[in-house]
């Protein structure tokens, strides 16, 4: 075989496709391993994705506090003038006691001190005294949480090896922290504040409750609006309307309302909903509605999907026993693609959960202080809180931005499993 | 009182339906035959209740702040509006509100303060009126209803009726959204075309959206030029789309051609997640990690990047590109009839040559669907962008330099106050116009393609 080589006989087929064999098979290696690069990347930068979050998301879970025995000094402290005082004059003095090298009359040296302090700290007190004004004159235990750059301090994202001027603390404040630490009164527990607190320009006592009633709010306007106005559309499209242009044309319609970019629903939003009709900006009602809209056309191809799934025997067997067309849809068809249609509105839910862009336009990433308690009441929602934070310069938003990112994909993951749960439970195959 | 409207509506429709349903199961158990069952008689009762009173409550509210708004500001003492601009107008609109709920600052004219009176007088005087004419409508409509029950009444088709009115309702909105998103915008964008004409907005090559201090300071008003806009918009487009393509189709390939059935099971839900991150996500990924990551590695190759480069804002919106495509691939594959893939196969050729060169070719137009889909995304894609790209307007093809797109000036030109007069809102309009009017056309032109792919072999 191996003087073949030299021409004389004539190559058969078999011949010629086993020389080439090993090349084209080369070549499928080659196709393959291009594959699962591809999928590696795809996933690697998932994994970055999520990790990166992760990594610097979880310290914002763990809030630095520090906890001083206050002695509420009457002199400092009037009951008759309640609300008003001097708190911080009797936290400084408190902090003090702990730190005995502070010079007191040097003013300087106090207010550097007592920068560890965050600014609500004074005010958690005060509300401490006034819901009871026989505290006044006892040394009352408290545990407040500390400014961020000390936070940043305790976490260890604060180089104490940066030259002194361009760290955000100096020496001695350092060395008070230290001492701080040593007497056992910085500690640090689960950032319960992260949720039950709103928004602050203050790291250390923003939270999210504001955003999360805030998507919750626009979530139930979006579900009690998109929900019944998808499944009416659905079920005409699909069960009742006539084939004619009309309906054609309002598929189309929805096919290309589903990929219009969001922005363009936020312009729309605040044309018509705040421009023309003169509803209020930054609500999560006006927020809800915008949604609704993106969401319907969701919410319209799952349900159209669902109720084609359902065999036409049903249908049939209804009809057959003299039910009327609205009653075999309604009575039938539609309970029996309920499955499939609440898995697609909740899948529709959870993506308008995630959409930023349009509620930036109608204002809803404005800074707000309190929890709405009305869908009427201006509010941010989860995503835009993100942006908000995200845009903010002090270090320790940057964190905290991270743990709102993995609350919001905490949601996410469980609107989607709950989907994933009703269509494998409840689906039917027929 | 809104509340209580509402509350009057439910018991009445909870009523109505009760009584109906009682009326007609006496008329039943009298001994004659009911053309439609005692339950549609309630529903019709409920129905014809519900429907109209809703819309009626739903208009009162949605047109009461604007009618008590212009009453009150055709209300005020003759000349105090002479000579103010829209924006002043509403500042004392809102003064005038904010002490009418009870928020006074300073000492506020007394001409305000008795606007503030009767601002508060007529809310409660349509507050009231909501009340008293849901009351009236119900009880009306109650009395109506139940004068129809009757053995002959067609209960169920009126019911019916009403039902399929509805259902047609649901559908029209979807129509209804598109007029909307078409007048809203063509509204606005016809208004800003009267300020920047429309050959320097579609050719001029300089973006530079300001508003003028004083209204004769017309050689500062800025330029709305938008080439620099849409070529920003581009160049990230196809940074994002040459990451996205390949890695998407190699994965859609490898996963429909060669991947073991339990890898298959795990790679395409973990895809999937890829696209249910929130786009704000991958916007903070970008600024966090991206970016940081590509100006170290320009600066270890000695070369300047920008600090957001274009190449960080498209390079995660490619990644985040990747599952849509590959979806559409996956799709497009499965579509080529199976006695294709078996004909090849049985001719001999290895399975890379059946995907690369029959399966391929025959799946090519839902593909180029797919990419068009995924490319009218990347153009309408807004946070991304918003949060990684540069805001100024800066025309280059130079991937590391800083860009802007049409949607990150859209966001920046209406975040923040906003009234509908000035040229720099007016202008994030006018671009919306041109991103609906493009991403329309590529999604009509991908649609069509992938619908007359699939009546191809079906």
């Amino acid at each position: 075989m191996t003087d073949i080589s030299s021409g004389s006989l004539p190559l058969t087929t078999t011949d010629k496709v086993r020389a080439s064999l090993a090349k084209r098979h080369r070549k499928q290696r080659i196709l393959q391993a291009f594959g699962i690069a591809a999928i590696s990347i795809a996933f690697l930068m998932l994994f970055i994705l999520l990790w990166s979050q992760i990594a610097t998301g979880y310290k914002a879970f763990m809030q630095t506090n520090i906890t001083l025995d206050i002695f509420v000094d009457p002199a400092e402290i009037d009951v008759d003038r309640l609300p008003r005082g001097d708190f911080d004059d009797v936290l400084t003095a408190a902090l003090l006691e702990k730190l005995p090298n502070v010079d007191v009359t040097d003013r300087a040296a106090v207010r550097e001190a007592s920068g560890i302090f965050s600014n609500g700290a004074q005010f958690d007190l005060r509300d401490r005294i006034v819901e009871d004004p026989s505290l006044i004159g006892q040394t009352i235990n408290m545990r407040m949480p500390v400014s961020d750059p000390y936070d940043q301090l305790y976490k260890e994202l604060l180089d104490r090896e940066t030259p002194e001027e361009l760290r955000r603390l100096n020496d001695v404040q350092i060395a008070n922290y230290d001492q701080l630490l040593d007497a056992g009164a910085i500690t640090s527990k689960l950032n319960t504040d992260l949720i039950t607190n709103a928004d602050s320009r203050f790291p250390e006592l923003a939270g999210l409750k504001g955003a999360l009633l805030g998507s919750f709010w626009a979530l139930l306007v979006c579900f009690l609006v998109a929900f019944p106005l998808g499944i009416g559309a659905a079920v005409y499209l699909e069960e009742f309307a006539p084939k004619n242009k009309i309906s054609d044309f309002i598929e189309v319609n929805i096919n290309n309302l589903a990929a219009v970019p969001s922005v363009v629903f936020g312009l729309l939003a605040l044309s018509v909903f705040i421009g023309w009709f003169g509803l209020p900006r930054s609500v999560p009602f006006v927020g809800g509605l915008t949604l609704a809209l993106m969401t319907m056309p969701t919410i319209i191809i799952a349900t159209r999907a669902a109720l084609k799934a359902v065999p036409p025997s049903i249908r049939e067997a209804a009809l057959g026993v003299g039910a009327s067309k609205q009653q075999v849809v309604f009575g039938h068809v539609v309970p029996l693609a309920m499955p499939g249609i609440l898995t697609g509105t909740i899948i529709g839910l959870a993506q308008a959960l995630g959409e930023t862009a349009p509620l930036l336009l109608i204002g809803m990433n404005a800074f707000i202080t309190s929890a709405p308690g009305t869908p009427f009441d201006s509010a941010t929602a989860l995503p835009t809180q993100i942006f908000i934070w995200a845009d903010s310069p002090e270090r320790g938003f940057v964190s905290r931005t991270s743990a709102a990112i993995l609350v919001l994909l905490t949601f996410l993951i469980m609107m989607n499993a709950i989907a994933i749960y009703l269509r494998s439970k409840f689906e039917r195959k027929w | 009182m809104t509340t209580l409207a509402f509350a009057i509506l439910l018991a009445a429709c909870m009523v109505a339906y009760a009584l109906n349903r009682r009326a007609a199961t006496g008329i039943r158990d009298g001994g004659q035959r009911l053309h439609s069952v005692s339950g549609y008689h309630g529903l019709f009762a409920l129905l014809m209740i519900l429907v109209p009173v809703l819309v009626v409550i739903l208009l009162w509210l949605v047109l009461q702040g604007t009618v008590v708004n212009t009453l009150i500001m055709s209300s005020l003492p003759d000349g105090t509006l002479d000579g103010l601009g829209a924006g002043q107008v509403d500042l004392i609109l809102a003064e005038i509100q904010s002490i009418a709920s009870g928020r006074v600052f300073g000492e506020p004219e007394p001409w305000k303060v008795a606007a503030a009176e009767r601002f508060s007088g007529m809310l409660q005087t349509a507050s009231l009126g909501l009340v008293l004419v849901t009351a009236l409508l119900c009880l009306g409509i109650m009395v109506f209803a139940r004068s129809k029950v009757s053995a002959e009444f067609r209960a169920r088709q009126g019911v019916e009726k009403i039902v399929s009115g509805l259902m047609i309702f649901c559908s029209v909105v979807a129509i209804f959204t598109t007029i909307g998103i078409v007048a809203s915008l063509a509204f606005e964008t016809i208004k800003f075309l009267r300020l920047v004409p429309l050959t320097e907005f579609l050719f001029g090559t300089s973006w530079e959206p300001q508003i003028p201090i004083r209204a004769d300071q017309i050689a500062s008003t800025g330029a709305f030029g938008w080439i620099p806009v849409i070529v920003g918009t581009i160049v990230i487009t196809i940074v994002a789309i040459v990451i996205a393509i390949p890695i998407g189709l190699l994965s859609a390939i490898y996963l429909n051609e060669f991947a073991p059935k339990t890898v298959r099971s795990v790679c395409k839900p973990v895809l999937e997640v890829l696209a249910g991150v929130p786009t704000v996500v991958y916007g903070f990924f970008a600024i966090l990690v991206v970016a940081p990551a590509i100006r170290t590695l320009g600066a270890q190759l000695g070369i300047p990047v920008a600090p957001n480069t274009a190449l960080a804002a498209g390079g995660v919106m490619g990644i985040m590109l990747v599952p849509f495509i590959s979806s559409f691939a996956d799709d497009a594959l499965s579509a080529v009839p199976r006695a294709l893939r078996d004909g090849a196969l049985a001719l001999g050729a290895t399975r890379a040559e059946t995907v690369m060169n029959v399966l391929f070719p025959a799946a090519i137009p839902g593909i180029v669907g797919g990419v068009l889909l995924a490319v009218s995304r990347a153009i309408g894609e807004t946070m991304i962008v918003v949060m990684a790209a540069g805001l100024m307007a800066n025309l280059t093809l130079n991937p590391l330099e800083s860009v802007t797109t049409v949607t990150v000036q859209i966001v920046t030109l209406l975040i923040g106050d906003t009234s509908f007069d000035n040229p720099k809102t007016l202008a994030a309009f006018a671009l919306g116009m041109m991103l609906f009017i493009v991403t329309l056309i590529i999604n009509i032109f991908a649609l069509r393609i992938v619908r007359k792919y699939r009546e191809a072999y079906d």
